[in-house]
């Protein structure tokens, strides 16, 4: 596992994620930002390779560097305040603070973790399976409350963006009159 | 030649009425090269085609005997040669990282070559048979049958100033055309060739792809914002949303192909369809009919090329691109359409397998086979099927595609665990699924159908009439009634 080959490739990685990040914060235009996000989130993903966990990285270029950041880019064209500064934030003081902690959580993972166990032959002795299987198995038997729980989770919040977007009655009446049989079975559908 | 066919004119065509016309008929084509040319010519190139036949026998005969199984020589599978290569510089002793940097070398070669030997010959291809749908004779002036035309192109490409606009992001503005590359290329890796014939025969391959070909959008997101242009803007945005759509569908097809396979490695899924002798193209066809429509609208075919709609918004989001920049978009089109190609006929059409061909002729060839089919189908469509319209397409994404492609995965889940449970024989129970999952598409598709409000068009279709539903000033009027 302690292969050149291993090392060269995280350092490489560590840095590109590293300089990503610093690029989101350094970028003065918004869209830069984003970019530099991306870029970020791809280096993270040839992270968890190197980790062997092949399903994970693969879903972090699907759903961050794919979906998330798609998602961005609308609410960032959306925003009346586009051209703004990215530097005149209101929020660099609970961004700070979100930042400490989390950094205080990896440290203490890091010292936490018995690295002995976790490096070296003791590694290397290990399996590293499929891990898709394996993740869809402990989805839907062991973690299957909580795999539950999110799913209501993201329903509720798909239903709330329906509603907050969805034209009052009185206008879809209005609408419905106005239009011919066809359509109106659409709307009702 | 030209002699020959003006000697011999073609019977009961009155006289060109055009030199251009003229020019046309005049070209040569191969039969009355063959004929025109002289005895000795004609006796050599029956004898070449001749030994051509005898050299194809004596392969197969060789094939036959078994004396080409597995080794370095069997041309059946390019892996053997590159596996023999990684096994003969092991034996040297030079470390196992030589032999797989040379192999890893080797393929990403292999499959950058092929790439850019058919998008060379692609656009001819495609222009050629587009031309032919319309009745016209295609490019045909440069070199021997026109062949040459993509090189002229590239050529006059290259010469051409590159344009940056005024005000345009110029640091963004240079990636897009690079950056559009990268995912087109990436998604062959997983692709099977042959059984050892796989660049990147990851066990996570399908969602590798779906992943992979999310990444495009940003490129051309990032193309569409730096060139400070409303059209390019236009065509960026059009490419966002669709995508947020389409990727939709895509996965959720893709999902029933999982099911059935149980397995996201793509050699595996061709595998499968190999033991079971069927492709899952007869078991869901609605998963394909999804994932074909839905990658037209992904990597901006036509009939959903909305995104650079060449009538509404000049040429979307690389209108601002000129030069070989805007060669690369062209070209990375047409790469992408062989890509979807590859991954239908991996997903849906059996792959490099067909019915146990595949022991005789070079299974990439049976790849390669199917990917020209499919790609003919796109330019079928290009040919045949105007443009839709923005609304129509984000609307047949969220109302038709997606409910019923849920619903076809609850369909095929439970089909699936029938599957794995059933004592019956593999083909009598999938052939029963194909005919369920038939009649089912058709009923499905009828009924949500008249629920969405889409409607048959009524009266005889093989009249022209002039319409006054769609577009123009009327069409606008019902849009301020309705909104």
């Amino acid at each position: 596992m302690d292969s050149t080959g291993i090392v060269v490739g995280f350092w490489v990685l560590a840095a590109v994620t590293i300089a990503g990040a610093l690029g989101v914060i350094a970028a003065r235009d918004l869209l830069h930002a984003i970019f530099f996000l991306i870029v970020s989130f791809l280096g993270m993903a040839g992270l968890f390779i190197t980790l062997s966990a092949d399903f994970i990285a693969v879903a972090q270029v699907l759903i961050y560097a794919g979906a998330i950041s798609v998602l961005l880019v609308f609410a960032v064209m959306l925003t009346p305040l586009v051209s703004r500064d990215n530097g005149n934030s209101l929020y660099i003081a609970p961004g700070a603070l979100a930042g400490l902690a989390l950094a205080a959580l990896v440290v203490f993972v890091a010292v936490d973790a018995d690295w002995a166990q976790l490096s070296g032959d003791a590694l290397a002795a290990r399996s590293f399976p499929d891990t898709a299987a394996t993740i869809g198995e402990l989805l839907v038997g062991r973690y299957v409350l909580a795999f539950e729980v999110a799913s209501v989770l993201l329903l509720f919040a798909l239903l709330g963006a329906i509603v907050l977007v969805h034209e009052r009655r009185d206008d879809d009446a209005a609408a419905a009159r106005a239009e011919d049989g066809a359509a109106g079975d659409e709307e009702a559908a | 030649m030209s002699s020959d066919a003006t000697s011999r004119p073609l019977p009961a065509a009155p006289r060109p009425a055009t030199p251009m016309l003229r020019q046309i008929l005049e070209q040569p084509t191969l039969r009355r090269a063959f004929r025109g040319a002289p005895l000795p010519v004609r006796l050599a190139l029956v004898v070449v085609a001749l030994g051509f036949l005898a050299v194809n026998v004596a392969i197969g005969a060789l094939v036959v005997s078994g004396r080409l199984d597995g080794h370095w020589y069997d041309f059946r599978d390019l892996g053997n040669a590159t596996g023999g290569l990684a096994a003969w510089l092991d034996d040297r002793g030079l470390g196992p990282w030589l032999s797989y940097w040379v192999t890893a070398l080797i393929g990403g070669l292999g499959i950058l070559s092929f790439v850019g030997g058919v998008l060379l010959i692609g656009t001819w291809v495609e222009r050629r048979l587009l031309a032919k749908f319309q009745i016209r004779r295609g490019p045909n002036r440069v070199g021997p049958f026109g062949l040459l035309q993509p090189l002229a192109d590239a050529l006059k490409l290259i010469q051409k100033e590159v344009l940056v606009p005024l005000g345009a992001d110029r640091r963004l503005f240079f990636l897009p055309p690079i950056l559009v590359f990268i995912p087109a290329m990436l998604g062959w890796g997983p692709v099977p060739w042959a059984p050892r014939m796989a660049y990147l025969d990851i066990n996570v391959g399908l969602v590798y792809v779906v992943a992979i070909s999310s990444l495009a959008v940003l490129a051309i997101f990032i193309a569409g914002w730096s060139s400070n242009n409303h059209y390019a803007l236009l065509g960026a945005m059009r490419t966002v949303a669709m995508m947020v759509s389409y990727e939709i569908p895509v996965s959720i097809s893709l999902l029933s192909v999982v099911l059935f396979t149980g397995s996201l490695q793509l050699s595996e899924i061709v595998a499968w369809q190999a033991t079971h002798n069927t492709w899952l193209a007869m078991i869901l066809p609605f998963a394909l009919f999804t994932f074909f429509f839905s990658s037209t609208a992904e990597i901006n075919r036509t009939p959903n090329d909305i995104a650079e709609a060449e009538s509404e918004i000049v040429a979307g989001f690389h209108t601002e691109y000129s030069g070989m920049k805007a060669g690369l978009f062209l070209a990375v089109e047409l790469g992408n359409a062989l890509l979807v190609g590859a991954l239908v006929a991996t997903f849906f059409l059996g792959g490099y397998t067909l019915f146990g061909l595949e022991e005789w002729v070079p299974p990439y060839l049976i790849l390669a086979g199917k990917i020209s089919a499919v790609y003919f189908v796109f330019v079928w469509l290009r040919g045949t099927l105007p443009r839709f319209r923005l609304d129509q397409l984000m609307g047949y994404a969220w109302k038709f595609l997606i409910p019923l492609s849920i619903a076809f995965v609850g369909i095929s889940a439970v089909e699936a665990s029938i599957f794995a449970r059933a004592d019956l024989p593999g083909l009598v129970v999938l052939g029963a699924f194909g005919v369920v999952n038939a009649v089912l598409t058709v009923v499905l598709v009828r009924f949500w159908a008249r629920i969405a409000g889409y409607e048959a068009p009524q009266g005889d279709l093989a009249q022209p009439r002039l319409t006054t539903t769609v577009g123009g000033l009327r069409a606008a009027q019902r849009l301020r009634i309705t909104r």
